[in-house]
């Protein structure tokens, strides 16, 4: 497997499939752990650093945690697989654009990453479809107890697991929903939710950048707190309190549009498809937020067209990386608008 | 007894102060004042991120204080504000009295792990994280006046305590 044979693919997680995937597009937890007798990456040499990439990818690729993985050396990739990396997810953008020895392990099925030397020495990640998160506690769980077998993990008795910055102390888990609330937004109830779940140490993030005025309504819902309890309660907050009763606003929201004002609700969806299926020209993020309703209106089966995962191909082939390497070849902003504007109408358009 | 805030004089104090470091001084502010000087955060809507800034920057500025360095890695308390990073995990020990404050305001006041121990751990430091957990249950159990199963908590602590 390389970077090359997962581009034209879609990857497990944006399967469209799994627990209130409505509304839920996917979850994803990650561990943060560091190697006991190591110095953190803010003080280690480059020869230190080296020797943790070498420590960890042996570990990881020699037992179940990733045997079967696919593991790239980040320094010695081109920015533009590096950027498609990024675009599926699979590792930050301080990762991809970081200095030094560091990687990534990657599944066959893309529900696994493991970033070595990113902020920690490790960061056990997985990702799925829908709202999974007690699966996903197991497999990362797993993969942490199958590496702490060979590894020593920094650990203390008050602070638990010991990490780069205080903020991740404890269990160091990252929890993250990522939810597509388009019918909040048009209500304009969003600001209400994202309040409640601050109320509750959560962080409220658009999916690309800050605020609540998210490209293409896609919020993503992350846990802050990481010490003072179990992996289970941070996990037990998304899973049995905020997701379901964010859904349950989202789909009364969407009952409401299609109850009170269908025509609204219609002429949205058609404009956005219209654009779609006619630009000759458009950007990236202009595509994100036009696939938005179309997303809604599927699942509304108001749209019956298109399936959820024919949308996510394209809203990930449409990203810069992904649309220039299924190109071929690398592309200039305003060459990139009109390659993009082909290919969707290649992909949307009626057939003659 | 109330407290008038020292800094505006109206409001009723209700933070309340000492400092050991540069000086021995005791403050008592209201919660406007006491986020203006920067020696609380307010929780609502505040990343953990600026939480975290905001509180070694005012720690750092504390003088010697900034210069604290660990003796394993050499990094300053100076430099872990600049970075926001730690330089290795026996800064936690060097650096513990600010971290605990730091820590105990960036995670909703806990100041001790609860959650899974590494299973190659030693079984002291096993048998001291399943005793926190207890604990803590049995202090949630007797707030909800869920006697019974506070009485079954009070019996596992007990036994796991003549282990």
């Amino acid at each position: 497997m390389t970077i090359d044979e997962l581009t034209p693919t879609t990857g497990e997680w944006l399967r469209g499939v799994g627990s209130m995937s409505d509304v839920v597009i996917s979850s994803r937890i990650r561990l943060a752990r560091n190697l006991a007798d190591r110095p953190f990456l803010a003080t280690a040499s480059a020869t230190e650093r080296t020797e943790i990439y070498r420590c960890l990818t042996d570990a990881i690729t020699s037992t179940s945690a990733g045997s079967d993985a696919l593991l790239v050396d980040i320094e010695q990739t081109d920015t533009l697989d590096r950027e498609v990396l990024v675009e599926r997810h699979l590792v930050s953008r301080q990762h991809a654009n970081g200095d030094g020895s560091r990687g990534v392990t990657i599944s066959p099925d893309e529900t696994r990453a493991l970033m070595i030397n990113e902020e920690d020495h490790l960061r056990i990640q997985a990702l799925r479809s829908g709202l999974e998160l007690e699966a996903l506690w197991e497999e990362v769980s797993g993969v942490d107890d199958t590496l702490a077998k060979r590894l020593a993990f920094a650990f203390d008795r008050q602070f638990g697991y010991l990490t780069a910055c205080p903020t991740n102390v404890g269990t160091g888990i990252r929890v993250s929903v990522m939810l597509h609330l388009p019918a909040l937004k048009l209500t304009k109830e969003i600001e209400r939710v994202a309040r409640a779940a601050r109320d509750m140490h959560l962080a409220v993030r658009g999916m690309h950048g800050e605020g609540t005025d998210a490209l293409g309504d896609l919020y993503q819902l992350s846990n802050q707190t990481t010490l003072g309890k179990t992996e289970e309660e941070i996990i037990g907050v998304f899973s049995e309190t905020i997701v379901p009763k964010i859904v349950e606003y989202e789909r009364t929201a969407r009952d409401s549009l299609a109850q009170h004002s269908p025509y609204q609700l219609d002429d949205k969806i058609w404009r956005a498809y219209g654009i779609l299926v006619n630009a000759r020209r458009i950007g990236s993020e202009e595509t994100q937020a036009l696939l938005s309703p179309i997303r809604m209106a599927i699942h509304m089966e108001r749209f019956t067209s298109m399936s959820v995962a024919a949308l996510n191909e394209l809203l990930l082939h449409t990203q810069p990386a992904h649309l220039q390497k299924l190109h071929g070849k690398t592309l200039e902003g305003e060459q990139r608008d009109i390659v993009r504007a082909e290919y969707l109408r290649s992909r949307l358009a009626p057939s003659p | 007894m109330s407290l008038v805030c020292q800094r505006c004089q109206q409001a009723k104090a209700t933070v309340h102060i000492t400092d050991t470091v540069p000086d021995k001084r005791e403050l008592h502010l209201c919660e406007d004042c006491a986020e203006k000087e920067g020696v609380i955060i307010k929780q609502h809507h505040q990343s953990t991120n600026e939480i975290l800034q905001q509180l070694i920057k005012h720690k750092a500025g504390l003088g010697a204080a900034g210069d604290l360095a660990c003796p394993n890695c050499g990094m300053t308390v100076r430099e872990f504000q600049l970075k926001g990073q730690l330089g290795c995990s026996h800064d936690y020990e060097a650096f513990k009295e600010l971290l605990t404050q730091l820590i105990e305001r960036a995670h909703e006041g806990a100041t001790h792990h609860v959650g899974k121990v590494p299973a190659t751990a030693g079984e002291t430091v096993r048998k001291h994280a399943g005793l926190l957990r207890l604990r803590r249950e049995l202090q949630e159990a007797v707030e909800q006046e869920n006697y019974e199963h506070a009485a079954r908590v009070r019996d596992q602590i007990q036994a796991l305590e003549s282990v």
